[in-house]
């Protein structure tokens, strides 16, 4: 076999593939978007010289101005500062907890799905119940019991972020493990450990990718639920959700407190929900939701 | 239909108890301690012990569940860890709040979102459409609390048409809708947005079926194919992913509550997790499990409306 060949030709798949995703135009507004809400919370320093946490009690609730672009707080502290400061919280709530949740999810799904019998009932039954919940209630109470912290936040997403990738996964796994490949293996002697591993995760990454990219939509928008209610990352530490939190008295005469976060929240989960309806057409169009 | 429901029905004890399980054990399988969750790290042990006596804490988890179910059996939802008044009292204060507020939101997500969802759908690729499904991914990535705040800012500060806080008290009918139509409003639109979304795909997926083309060959009016022919089975999966759709609004009241200072269960709860009342906190999501439960009967039951196979 030439093995300088199936580079050449993974490359070209892999290109045709960009291609169709460039041809999306809202997909590539989302992949903008996503990247420049990146690039401007983890590079924060770079856009803005003020501290999200410096204080100063002479302009506290002041109006938007040129050196403070979005006002400052109740504390004085500029709130352009603390918007990009605040969106590595969600950053990192949203990736982490996809994370967390697709590979506890996935290794569930592929494994019910796989073996099948009780182990499968067990576990899907277990999915049923807990999709039967609405995920914001559930996570409420799992924190609530926790307490707050960034930690436990990612934790508490993660696991209500993994029964939706469990189900998905059972499904793929259900039908991959009756085609000819799976066969195959099985016949020349893999145990399923190997199957799963080799033969059926590398077929399902496309789906976990695009689901990881809509979820992690959803987790940013929980996070801010769950901060704006005072479960988050505890004060003074900025996110999008507890400054809302923190506006919300001062709607009368500081409305700018509470728009300007939640314009960041709007912005990066609209980035993500693009790129992932981008990504499903492109990877899997078959999985066009109903 | 009777044995249908009747079926129903019994099912969705398991799922009530399921649910209910999942409470009691995140409860107490997480780790950390209530009793001194409520009291503070720095709570001396004798008032751990007693709270956890109290608490029943101390008793085996099988006994624990079996206490717990006994008394959701029998509708005792406990005593208040704070102010040791009956659970089951203040949560049938702050019921009707939540409950006026969900079903006239679900009404209007249904009422609006289906409409909307057909007619982008029917309009695919024209204006109507462009602008539907902007406007429906918008509402999908905004935050209830958020598109809360911003209805307040329009129209209870900029216009002053309606209260911004407040539930409007039980006894007076137009206090009590004027306090409605904001929050109902904030809820009914996110949940519009996903459910035109979703009817629109499924509406198209529809539209694309060989009958549909044979109604159109038949020379039907375009009308009479959308709304007799097309819709009719459209409606089975907008159906299934209103249901869906409406068991998260369930999650979004919560905030929104908050949001409009509303005196309902979500905001009820939201006390309970800053005071720390953990027996509070379980009995309230006992209660929320019961929405959910009727909820997704209700479902059931226009499924079986709408698609007579599943009656069978």
């Amino acid at each position: 076999m030439g093995a300088e060949g199936i580079p050449a030709k993974i490359s070209s798949e892999r290109r045709r593939l960009w291609r169709t995703f460039l041809r999306n135009r809202a997909a590539v507004v989302g992949l903008v978007l996503a990247i420049l809400v990146t690039i401007l919370s983890v590079a924060a320093p770079l856009f803005t010289s003020h501290d999200p946490l410096a204080q100063d009690a002479r302009s506290r609730l002041q109006p938007p101005d040129q050196t403070h672009l979005l006002g400052r707080d109740t504390f004085g502290r500029d709130l352009f500062a603390r918007v990009l400061f605040a969106g590595r919280i969600s950053l990192l709530v949203g990736v982490c907890s996809v994370l967390l949740g697709g590979v506890i999810g996935s290794t569930l799904g592929l494994v019910a799905g796989y073996t099948g019998g009780k182990i499968e009932n067990v576990i899907m039954r277990f999915v049923d119940t807990m999709m039967a919940f609405p995920s914001l209630l559930l996570g409420l109470l799992v924190l609530a019991v926790l307490g707050p912290g960034l930690f436990k936040m990612i934790l508490a997403i993660g696991l209500m972020l993994s029964p939706a990738f469990a189900r998905v996964m059972h499904g793929s796994a259900l039908s991959l493990k009756k085609r000819e490949f799976v066969e195959g293996a099985r016949s020349v002697g893999a145990g399923p450990a190997r199957i799963v591993a080799l033969h059926i995760l590398p077929n399902v990454m496309g789906e976990v990718v695009v689901l990881g990219s809509l979820w992690t939509a959803s987790a940013i928008r929980i996070e801010a639920n769950l901060s704006f209610i005072g479960l988050g990352v505890s004060p003074p530490t900025p996110t999008w959700g507890n400054m809302i939190r923190d506006g919300t008295p001062h709607l009368l005469n500081a409305p700018f407190l509470s728009v300007f976060p939640g314009l960041a929240i709007l912005v990066a989960v609209l980035a993500f929900n693009l790129l992932g309806d981008g990504l499903r057409d492109v990877l899997d169009p078959h999985l066009r939701e109903y | 239909m009777l044995k249908y429901v009747a079926q129903r029905l019994i099912l969705s004890i398991p799922v009530f108890l399921g649910v209910a399980t999942i409470v009691f054990l995140v409860v107490r399988v997480i780790p950390g301690d209530p009793a001194v969750a409520s009291l503070g790290d720095y709570a001396s042990k004798e008032a751990v012990d007693a709270l956890r006596q109290r608490m029943g804490l101390n008793e085996s988890l099988p006994v624990q569940y079996v206490r717990f179910l006994g008394s959701l059996v029998q509708g005792d939802l406990g005593k208040s860890m704070i102010t040791g008044s009956s659970i089951r009292d203040e949560i049938m204060h702050a019921l009707p709040y939540t409950l006026e507020l969900t079903v006239l939101a679900i009404i209007i997500g249904t009422l609006l979102g289906i409409p909307v969802g057909v007619y982008t759908a029917i309009r695919r690729n024209r204006m109507a459409d462009y602008i539907g499904r902007i406007l429906s991914l918008t509402g999908l990535s905004v935050p209830a609390f958020y598109l809360g705040i911003l209805l307040i800012l329009l129209l209870a500060i900029q216009f002053r048409w309606l209260p911004a806080v407040g539930g409007g008290g039980m006894d007076d009918l137009k206090e009590n809708v004027s306090h409605l139509i904001l929050p109902a409003l904030t809820l009914g639109l996110v949940m519009t947005a996903s459910v035109a979304r979703l009817s629109r795909s499924a509406m198209l997926n529809v539209l694309r079926q060989d009958y549909v083309r044979t109604a159109r060959a038949k020379g039907l009016k375009e009308r009479v194919v959308h709304l007799r022919h097309a819709l009719r089975s459209a409606l089975i999966p907008i159906v299934s992913v209103t249901g869906i759709w409406a068991v998260s609004l369930i999650g979004d009241s919560v905030t929104v509550e908050v949001v409009f200072a509303r005196p309902g269960l979500g905001k009820m709860m939201v006390g309970a997790i800053m005071q720390r009342d953990y027996t509070a906190l379980q009995s309230i999501m006992v209660v929320y499990t019961g929405f959910v439960v009727v909820i997704n009967l209700m479902i059931d039951l226009i499924y079986g409306w709408v698609d007579p196979r599943i009656r069978h």
